[in-house]
C-alpha cells in the first residue's frame, strides 16, 4: 500500500504557529478537515510529545506527529503543515522545525507500507526543504510521488 | 542472528521508519539481523534478547534497564548516520 491520498484539505501550506503545540494541532486539523480523523486526534498527538518528548522531530526540521490507533480514527490518512516562520519542539539537534506531518493510522499493521513509502521520499536529503519551500498542493503531492485523487 | 529493536512512544509511525531505514542500511552493511519497530510501553519484553535498540536521544531515558546497546539516532532519515552507527555497535 502506498502513501494515503493527500487531498487539498489535507493541507496547509505557509501556516502561522505561535509553538509547537500549535504545530501539532494545525497537522490534527488538517487530517481533521481531510475527514481521516475527529478532533480528539489533534489533542492525541500532543499528549505523545507532552508524554515522551520532541522524538517526534526525526530529521532536521522535520515532525512527524502521530499518535497510537483509536476510535477518532475513520479512516488512514496524511497531512502536511508547512510553517512560514520555523517552531522549536524542544529536540537536541532537530530544531527548529518547518513541517510538519500528520499521521493517522487505523492499525499497527496498516502503517507499516505507508510508513515505508515516507521513509523512501524522505531519504532524499532536498526533500524536506522543498516540502518546506512548495506553495501549491500540486506541488507538495509531486514532492510526496502521491497522485491526486479527483473527489466527487 | 542479530536481532535490533526500533523504538519510538507510540509505536506506530517513527519507529516504522528507523525500522525500513535500519533494514536498508543492515543489506547494505551485508548483516544478517531481525529489526522489530516496538514502543516504550513494549520495549521491555521486545529488547530482552536483542543486540541494540535504535531510538531517539529523547526516548533513552524511557527504556530502563537493558543489555542492549542503547544507539542514538539524531536523523532517521539519515541512512549514512544509521549506518555508521549500526556498524560500529554490531561490528
Amino acid at each position: 500500500m502506498p502513501l494515503p491520498p493527500l487531498p487539498d484539505s489535507a493541507l496547509n501550506l505557509g501556516a502561522s504557529a505561535r509553538d509547537w503545540k500549535q504545530a501539532v494541532m494545525l497537522a490534527g486539523k488538517a487530517l481533521e478537515l481531510s475527514g481521516a480523523v475527529t478532533a480528539d486526534y489533534a489533542k492525541r498527538m500532543v499528549q505523545v510529545v507532552e508524554e515522551f518528548g520532541a522524538y517526534i522531530v526525526i530529521a532536521p526540521g522535520l515532525a512527524l506527529a502521530h499518535a497510537r490507533p483509536g476510535p477518532d480514527v475513520h479512516a488512514e490518512g496524511l497531512s502536511v503543515v508547512t510553517l512560514t516562520e520555523p517552531v522549536l519542539f524542544g529536540h537536541p539537534y532537530n530544531d527548529p522545525v518547518s513541517v510538519v506531518i500528520g499521521l493517522a493510522v487505523q492499525s499497527s499493521e496498516e502503517h507499516v507500507a505507508g510508513v515505508a513509502a515516507l521513509a523512501n521520499v524522505f531519504n532524499n536529503p532536498s526533500t524536506i526543504g522543498e516540502l518546506a519551500a512548495a506553495t501549491t498542493p500540486e506541488s507538495v503531492r509531486s514532492i510526496l510521488g502521491i497522485a491526486h485523487e479527483v473527489s466527487s | 542472528m542479530k536481532r535490533i529493536v526500533t523504538l519510538c512512544g507510540a509505536g506506530v509511525g517513527t519507529s516504522g521508519i528507523l525500522k525500513v531505514n535500519a533494514e536498508r542500511v543492515l543489506a547494505r552493511l551485508g548483516i544478517d539481523a531481525m529489526v522489530t519497530a516496538t514502543d516504550v510501553n513494549n520495549v521491555q519484553a521486545d529488547a530482552a534478547d536483542a543486540q541494540v535498540i535504535l531510538t531517539s536521544p529523547e526516548l533513552v531515558k524511557h527504556i530502563g534497564r537493558t543489555f542492549a546497546d542503547v544507539v542514538e539516532i539524531n536523523s532517521y532519515v539519515d541512512l549514512d548516520e544509521i549506518e555508521r552507527k549500526l556498524d560500529e555497535a554490531l561490528g
